[in-house]
């Protein structure tokens, strides 16, 4: 077998190993979907009615505004208890058992990517779920349904591998549950709840340039119909370039590190 | 001549300015059992996590199964399976996903791993543990397995490190029956241990590692003759007794206040028996009898010249 084949091989292996701890440890998951779901329950009936008519609507014009920030945001979360997954991971003897072995290195880090990016996709789809359930109205065809999911998707592939560095580089796990915060952060400091031209220059400056706003923006544009021009493309490039960037990062970091155990 | 399983030349590591391995030479013919023997600290662990490829030597040329440990060490790892000192099985899942998740990573067909799993689950008494998490074994189950995980895609040269550390008296003899039968199967053991008996038990050749330095290396047999200290410890209930025994024996050093008289010997049934045909001739009671086999403590104080410290 060929070294690409044998790389394939050992990831699905590894992937099956972390949808089987998932899956064994629901818990995790259950509360990576729940946040978020709060989240948005909160934004839409507590702060909604106000928000809503700084937006020129009411509530149900909030609910549509909100909903990508939040799906970004969920996102976000999981990365964080994927960085803590990591960490704690790389504590385990059975880690210094695989590199003992003769398998594609990464294949352990690619196991947990595509484990936490199910994990987030499926924590998406509940949070658009209860979404179109208080009121989400999305006018989407089949087509730019199909696109949104694949601007997630990448998303979500991006932040997982940047928390698997993150991840990696934390000394303990409890050190890991911090280095993502401001992933989770960067939504509010964008276009994910309110608009970003109601924000003070410097602010809004940054709001209009970090990674997450074009994003969410695309996102919205998909769902929503509203004008997307280049958002798209600069949120692939972004996406795309952390994703490279993280993945070359971790795979290094993980390479270059003895057993912590 | 045979073939060697582990040839190293002047092995050395430091972490910063701590010196841990200090250019040590190993040799360790295929099929034989070698044993690291060394108290906590000096530098076992780091010797068996380089030639498993774990880490990097800072010098030294070292071959594993015939490869290159620096260029090759693909190859190296394809050919050897490691038991750590910590548990290296995967908590979250069961002793048979376990197995099985060792088979799918050695590349073995789905029918070839689920028959080494249910082979191997059975031989380490495990098979009635199989569906449960790893997380709920006990000690000795966990380390059961680890070895077991070890042994899937059967590697033809096995580091063990301190494998009977925390097991109970029955786990331990278990644990070396494996052992036997591993190597009567042709694989190479490297054995680390800071117990004698252990080393003794199971090892062809043993090395004595202290402060990163190989001080002495020999069969058991040849270590052992290097190391005074076998003897048989007399305890009488009054001095009188103690100097008639001295003055019968013409040997061994009296301590007058212990009213022990330490008696050298090898310790055998022979030698006990002897000693105790004589004292009984002259009437000579003795209150109290120990036999005091060479032992760790005894190899240290011989070769090193420091006290028990270095064995805590």
């Amino acid at each position: 077998m060929s070294t690409v084949t044998l790389a394939m091989r050992d990831s699905s292996t590894m992937v099956r190993r972390q949808l089987k701890r998932l899956l064994r440890y629901p818990s995790m998951t259950v509360q990576l979907v729940v946040t978020p779901v709060i989240i948005l329950l909160l934004f839409v009936y507590v702060l909604g009615g106000t928000l809503g008519t700084g937006l020129g609507g009411g509530r149900a014009t909030y609910v549509n505004y909100v909903v990508p920030g939040i799906l970004l945001m969920a996102a976000a979360t999981a990365a964080t208890g994927t960085a803590v997954m990591v960490a704690t991971d790389m504590t385990e003897g059975i880690i210094a058992r695989f590199r003992t072995m003769r398998i594609s290195r990464a294949s352990v880090l690619t196991g947990h990517v595509v484990g936490s990016v199910i994990q987030q996709l499926l924590g998406m789809a509940v949070l658009i779920g209860i979404a179109l359930a208080i009121g989400f109205r999305p006018d989407a065809n089949a087509a730019e349904w199909l696109a949104a999911a694949g601007m997630l998707t990448l998303f979500a592939v991006a932040i997982t591998w940047l928390s698997v560095a993150l991840g990696l580089k934390s000394p303990t796990p409890e050190a890991a549950s911090n280095a993502p915060m401001p992933l989770i952060l960067l939504p509010f400091l964008g276009s994910g709840f309110v608009p970003t031209d109601s924000m003070p220059t410097a602010l809004r400056w940054f709001a209009e340039y970090q990674p997450f706003t074009p994003i969410m923006q695309t996102v919205r544009g998909l769902l929503l119909g509203t004008p997307i021009g280049d958002d798209a493309a600069i949120a692939v490039a972004w996406c795309a370039g952390i994703a490279a960037a993280s993945y070359l990062w971790a795979k290094h970091t993980f390479n270059n590190q003895g057993s912590k155990a | 001549m045979t073939n060697l399983a582990i040839a190293a030349d002047g092995l050395r590591k430091s972490y910063g300015d701590k010196v841990v391995l200090d250019g040590i030479d190993l040799v360790v013919p295929e099929g034989t059992v070698f044993s690291l023997l060394g108290p906590n600290g000096a530098g076992k662990t780091t010797t068996v996590q380089i030639l498993s490829t774990l880490i990097p030597a800072d010098g030294g040329t070292v071959q594993v199964a015939g490869h290159d440990l620096a260029r090759e060490p693909d190859d190296v790892r394809g050919a050897i399976g490691v038991t750590g000192q910590y548990s290296a099985v995967d908590k979250l899942l069961t002793g048979e996903e376990n197995l099985l998740l060792m088979a799918d990573l050695k590349h073995l067909s789905r029918r070839d791993g689920r028959r080494k799993a249910a082979e191997l689950l059975d031989r380490f008494d495990l098979a009635d543990a199989a569906r449960k998490p790893a997380a709920t074994y006990s000690g000795g189950m966990r380390r059961r397995l680890d070895l077991a995980m070890t042994l899937v895609g059967d590697p033809r040269l096995i580091f063990l490190d301190e494998p009977s550390t925390g097991l109970d008296p029955r786990g331990r003899r278990s644990m070396w029956q494996i052992v036997r039968e591993l190597v009567a199967s042709g694989v190479t053991i490297f054995l680390t241990t800071q117990y004698l008996d252990e080393a003794d038990e199971l090892a062809d050749r043993i090395a004595l590692l202290d402060h990163g330095r190989l001080i002495a290396e020999g069969t058991a047999e040849e270590l052992k003759r290097r190391i005074p200290g076998g003897h048989i410890k007399l305890t009488f209930a009054d001095t009188h007794l103690l100097d008639a025994a001295r003055g019968l024996l013409e040997a061994g050093v009296a301590d007058p206040e212990a009213l022990t008289l330490r008696v050298p010997s090898d310790g055998g049934v022979h030698a006990i028996r002897e000693l105790l045909r004589l004292l009984d001739e002259r009437s000579i009671d003795i209150a109290d009898m120990s036999v005091h086999t060479p032992d760790l403590d005894d190899v240290f104080l011989t070769l090193t010249g420091r006290q028990k410290e270095a064995t805590r």
